[in-house]
């Protein structure tokens, strides 16, 4: 496994450029180009206002609240998609080329982190603009965060990379789990009221926690949001940094044994790639 | 010292009846899972030194690709491993990864990346591989609107151009137009004098003539040759012909004049099936009638594999003595010299009577000769060198 990983460091180049053929080709022939993924944040952003304006939102800044969880989200969901189906995507590639097959799922992480990034700029363009207060003590947890769901998404897409190769139901598996997942996160409702219904039931509140998302989440909520309590309204925990540092600490762990198992696994199948393509 | 060394390699594919690709089918093949086994390489061991040009001759389905894909670590072997010295290049596709939105210098460099090859050597490269490709005017444009030529072009400018100590070539030498092709392999022999590994995958005989030094032969995933490429060839062809002969036409003559048998000889036919350029050949139609042949013709075409023909005469047989024909017997043509090159030539036989319609018959493609070139020399005809000079 070892050799595996200094192969593909050694391939770091192709994977660089093949993070650039997938933006370049996304934002082929349209004039604003990549300013398009800047935009996606922003129009929704405006959207939700004049929504939840005449709908009445549960609490102040509600459109803001949901997207410190959306953008993050949406990293998890389009780099678990195109990861999964991208070595069945490049067969042609995969049975007549040598090269470290993880590149593949990689690079798809990749451009959605780039993606990522660029979302994250026209996100703070705007709060600029509408000079909404973001909690600046807790600003350094943001790139652990990232990091971490990084290896998390790393692992997760090395093995539904390959699981599709052997089964092609992973990628329709994967399409309804992820409207599930979207749901088990703390996006459009608050974490404190899954945790205290969770206790109502007689059950820990920490349990939402056991999806290692709504840790990552619940960080860019409580940073970027910039306050645990709306009015009234308790949204998160009533803790310090040290609380979410834990957390992503725990999913930290989970992350480098998920990305263990999937080198591994990949590193076992790779070979047979080509063959079963 | 070895470039490549292959230790008892062997690949068996499992092949399913019904490819399983879903859960569901993958569930109920639980434990019965249903495939046959199909033998690709049976267990072979091959070490090509550094330096050296080998060709791997076979069929379709005799192993070739495999093996070149074994080699370059696309498939994992069944049995055995694979030691290589250097950097590998393998050109199994021209233009991999290609992307048909972007331009042929973004192209230039993905394709270099899945080649492993740096940005930084392709920056110092990048004219040498346009110039090569001669697409300097079209550089800039989206490869869609190449055309397949020049897509190939710029692939095969990108492949040779990276430096390789091994280069793995499949059937990719036969692309672009004829003075490509002559740069194609200008530039294999230039790698050859540079002291680099070469393999080179065909069908055609006549590459591995001019480019190899040493040629295995593949037939049903068994090596069946290795030497120097003129005997590989020769192997090569006889084996081709095994297969070839079992698919022999019958046949189905009824009319009045039949030709029974055709025999075609050479005077060292008792030791070797091919005869050499420039041997004599001796043609004999046996032939059997119901009626008299007043004025018999014999055509004879000698047609190469393409079917062109590479000699044709009618022979006005009273003119040569034989007034008519009856009963059964034997025509014998005897030819002093056979000057022709490497290949295999069919007869086309004709036998009439030119004042008697009724009594004509045919016989086509049954009978073969092969001619195989020890020396250097290719192309279609055995011209006859004499001394070379050279005055001051």
């Amino acid at each position: 496994m070892r050799v595996h990983v200094a192969e593909i460091w050694e391939y770091r180049e192709l994977l660089d450029g093949l993070i650039r053929k997938e933006l370049k080709v996304r934002y082929k022939n349209s004039v604003l180009g990549f300013v398009w993924s800047m935009v996606q944040p922003v129009f929704l952003l405006g959207v939700y206002t004049l929504v939840f304006s005449i709908l009445g939102a549960g609490f102040d800044d509600f459109p803001i609240w949901l997207l410190c969880g959306l953008i993050p989200w949406t990293l998890v969901s389009t780099t678990l998609s195109t990861a999964t189906t991208s070595v069945v995507a490049n067969q042609g590639l995969v049975s007549k080329v040598p090269f470290p097959r993880a590149v593949l799922p990689l690079a798809t992480l990749g451009s959605a982190l780039v993606h990522f990034v660029l979302q994250m700029c026209a996100f703070g363009i705007v709060l600029v603009i509408v000079w909404h207060p973001v909690d600046w003590s807790y600003i350094w947890l943001l790139p652990i965060a990232l990091l971490v769901t990084a290896m998390l998404l790393a692992g997760m897409s090395l093995v539904l990379a390959t699981l599709n190769v052997y089964a092609r139901d992973t990628q329709h598996l994967l399409e309804l789990a992820l409207v599930a997942m979207f749901w088990a996160n703390p996006i459009v409702y608050q974490y404190e009221r899954a945790a205290v219904w969770f206790k109502g039931q007689g059950l820990p509140g920490w349990l939402p926690l056991l999806n290692p998302f709504t840790s990552v989440i619940t960080t860019f909520q409580r940073t970027i949001y910039g306050t645990a309590r709306a009015g009234e309204m308790q949204l998160l925990p009533d803790v310090t940094q040290w609380w979410y540092l834990r957390n992503l600490t725990l999913v930290g762990v989970l992350a480098v044994c998920l990305m263990l198992l999937g080198l591994f696994i990949f590193d076992r199948a790779e070979g047979n790639f080509a063959e079963v393509l | 010292m070895d470039a490549i060394v292959v230790d008892n390699i062997s690949k068996v594919f499992k092949l399913h009846e019904n490819p399983v690709h879903s859960v569901k089918e993958r569930m109920l093949s639980m434990g019965r899972s249903k495939y046959r086994e199909f033998v690709a390489l049976e267990p072979m061991s091959l070490s090509i030194s550094t330096g050296t040009t080998l060709g791997i001759l076979g069929h379709n389905g005799s192993g070739k690709s495999t093996l070149l894909k074994v080699v370059s670590g696309i498939l994992k072997p069944t049995t055995g491993q694979i030691r290589l010295r250097g950097r590998l290049a393998s050109l199994l596709e021209l233009g991999a990864g290609f992307h048909p939105e972007l331009t042929g210098r973004e192209n230039v460099y993905i394709n270099a990346a899945f080649l492993g090859i740096s940005r930084k050597e392709i920056e110092k490269r990048f004219d040498d591989i346009v110039e090569f490709s001669e697409l300097d005017q079209f550089i800039d444009e989206p490869v869609k609107h190449y055309s397949s030529g020049m897509y190939v072009r710029l692939g095969f400018a990108v492949a040779v151009n990276l430096d390789p100590d091994v280069l793995l070539v499949d059937e990719v030498l036969a692309v672009g137009d004829e003075v490509f092709q002559r740069k194609c392999l200008d530039r294999v022999r230039q790698f050859q004098q540079e002291g680099r590994t070469i393999v080179v995958v065909t069908h055609a005989a006549d590459v591995v003539r001019q480019v190899c030094q040493r040629a295995i032969v593949l037939d049903h995933g068994k090596l069946v040759a290795d030497g120097a490429p003129g005997d590989a060839i020769r192997i090569f062809r006889e084996h081709l012909h095994g297969t070839l002969e079992e698919a022999a036409p019958q046949d189905t003559d009824t009319g009045p004049l039949k030709i029974t048998d055709v025999r075609i000889h050479h005077p060292r036919s008792a030791e070797r099936k091919y005869l050499e350029p420039g041997e004599p050949l001796t043609i004999e139609v046996s032939y059997a009638t119901d009626r008299t042949v007043e004025a018999p013709t014999l055509s004879i075409s000698i047609l190469s594999l393409e079917g062109q023909a590479v000699f044709a005469l009618d022979l006005d047989l009273p003119a040569s003595g034989i007034s008519n024909l009856h009963g059964s017997g034997t025509i014998t043509v005897p030819f002093t010299a056979v000057p022709l090159l490497d290949g295999r030539y069919t007869l086309s036989l004709r036998l009439t009577d030119r004042h008697d319609a009724d009594l004509r018959v045919a016989r086509d493609g049954r009978d073969e000769f092969e001619v195989l070139n020890p020396g250097a020399a290719r192309g279609v005809a055995a011209l006859t060198l004499g001394t070379v000079s050279s005055h001051a």
